[in-house]
């Protein structure tokens, strides 16, 4: 090709990059249809969502599962536990509050595995809720159950 | 000799010329305006949606939680939509037999997503990264606007490179204390940090936010 004819080629080249400005592009994003149906093989568990042993108990993990009880389960049981939320008081069915003997009885994996695989009207959490933070939330529901319920002698020492 | 021009053409000419200026000033006018106009850069639009979700319903009537549906902002780069098991985590007790909310139960049923539609895209020569953003203190109004009250989601920004690089040239102002990142209505008090000491707490500021890599890679 003669150094004209590059030339030539160059600028029309040059001049056409600029008819696409490359904001669409096709490539595959996450949310794109093609990406979407995606579905795991039978029998497969996602990464990071095997059963884990409960963590120890640390202010850390009851800071945490806090945060995760607010954000993923006071819609229906309310911040109280007492199974009054927003979404209840709108017309869903009651959940039990945490507060009743069956559940202060029940082991905390009980809570745990409501979480990882629904009760009732409750749907499986296990998509949105990782096994860690439910162990976390686990442990807040804990928490929550002895602040509406403590035993004598921590109100006696308190006042 | 009769006079090549009548006195009319004096007129004429001057018009013309006036005219020419006009044109010339106002195509570059609009060169320059129109794609700095909101109908151009599609802010302030709703989209069209197959269900038209309210986030002024769900988030400021009832105090859904955004992590509620959209669980990754924390933990990846998109921030996440919610698969139709997570609406009917509710709708398959709450109006379930709203002519409104059918495709989302067909779509349980057929197991198909349901086709939602972008409202906040960016090109897609574009890098962004949800969790960075929020790990670092910046809160979702900042760039989506104030989702609770909107009955049909809207671009609240727009979204341009001068809208990024205006805060990546100075971040501090925009930062927010933890507890303020998912809330829509949070203002400035004076018992919020000041901006320099959120800066510091999120360690911001330690790298060239403006470099061409961070966003184009």
């Amino acid at each position: 090709m003669s150094p004209r004819g590059a030339l030539t080629l160059f600028t029309v080249l040059a001049l056409l990059s600029g008819c696409d400005d490359m904001t669409v592009q096709p490539k595959a994003g996450a949310w794109s249809p093609e990406a979407t149906l995606v579905t795991p093989p039978q029998d497969t568990v996602a990464w990071g969502d095997a059963a884990l042993k409960p963590p120890p108990l640390t202010l850390a993990l009851l800071q945490r599962g806090q945060q995760r009880f607010r954000i993923d389960c006071t819609p229906c049981h309310s911040e109280l536990g007492d199974g009054n939320g927003m979404v209840v008081q709108r017309g869903f069915p009651a959940p039990p509050s945490y507060h009743i003997d069956r559940l202060r009885q029940a082991p905390t994996q009980h809570f745990y595995d409501v979480m990882t695989d629904g009760y009732g009207a409750m749907y499986s959490f296990a998509g949105r809720v990782s096994p860690p933070d439910r162990w976390a939330i686990a442990a807040y529901i804990r928490a929550l159950q002895l602040s509406q319920h403590p035993p004598a002698t921590a109100v006696q020492t308190s006042r | 000799m009769a006079a090549i021009f009548s006195p009319a053409a004096n007129l004429a000419a001057k018009l013309g010329l006036i005219g020419a200026a006009g044109l010339v000033l106002g195509g570059m006018s609009w060169w320059w305006l129109w794609p700095r106009t909101d109908y151009v850069r599609h802010n302030s639009w709703f989209v069209e949606q197959p269900v038209p979700f309210s986030h002024q319903h769900h988030v400021a009537g009832l105090g859904i939680d955004c992590r509620f549906c959209h669980t990754t902002v924390e933990t990846a780069g998109d921030a996440g939509m919610p698969p139709t098991y997570t609406c009917m985590t509710c709708h398959s007790q709450v109006w379930t037999n709203a002519a409104m909310l059918a495709p989302v139960r067909e779509s349980l049923a057929n197991n198909t997503p349901i086709p939602w539609r972008r409202v906040t895209d960016l090109p897609d020569y574009v890098y962004f990264n949800h969790k960075i953003h929020i790990a670092k203190g910046v809160g979702c109004e900042s760039c989506h606007g104030t989702m609770q009250d909107m009955p049909l989601s809207q671009k609240a920004r727009s979204l341009t490179m001068g809208f990024c690089l205006n805060c990546h040239r100075d971040p501090a102002p925009n930062l927010r204390p933890p507890e303020a990142i998912y809330d829509t209505d949070w203002q400035r008090t004076p018992d919020t940090p000041s901006p320099a000491a959120l800066a510091q707490q999120y360690h911001v500021g330690g790298r060239t936010l403006t470099d061409c890599s961070i966003c184009h890679r």
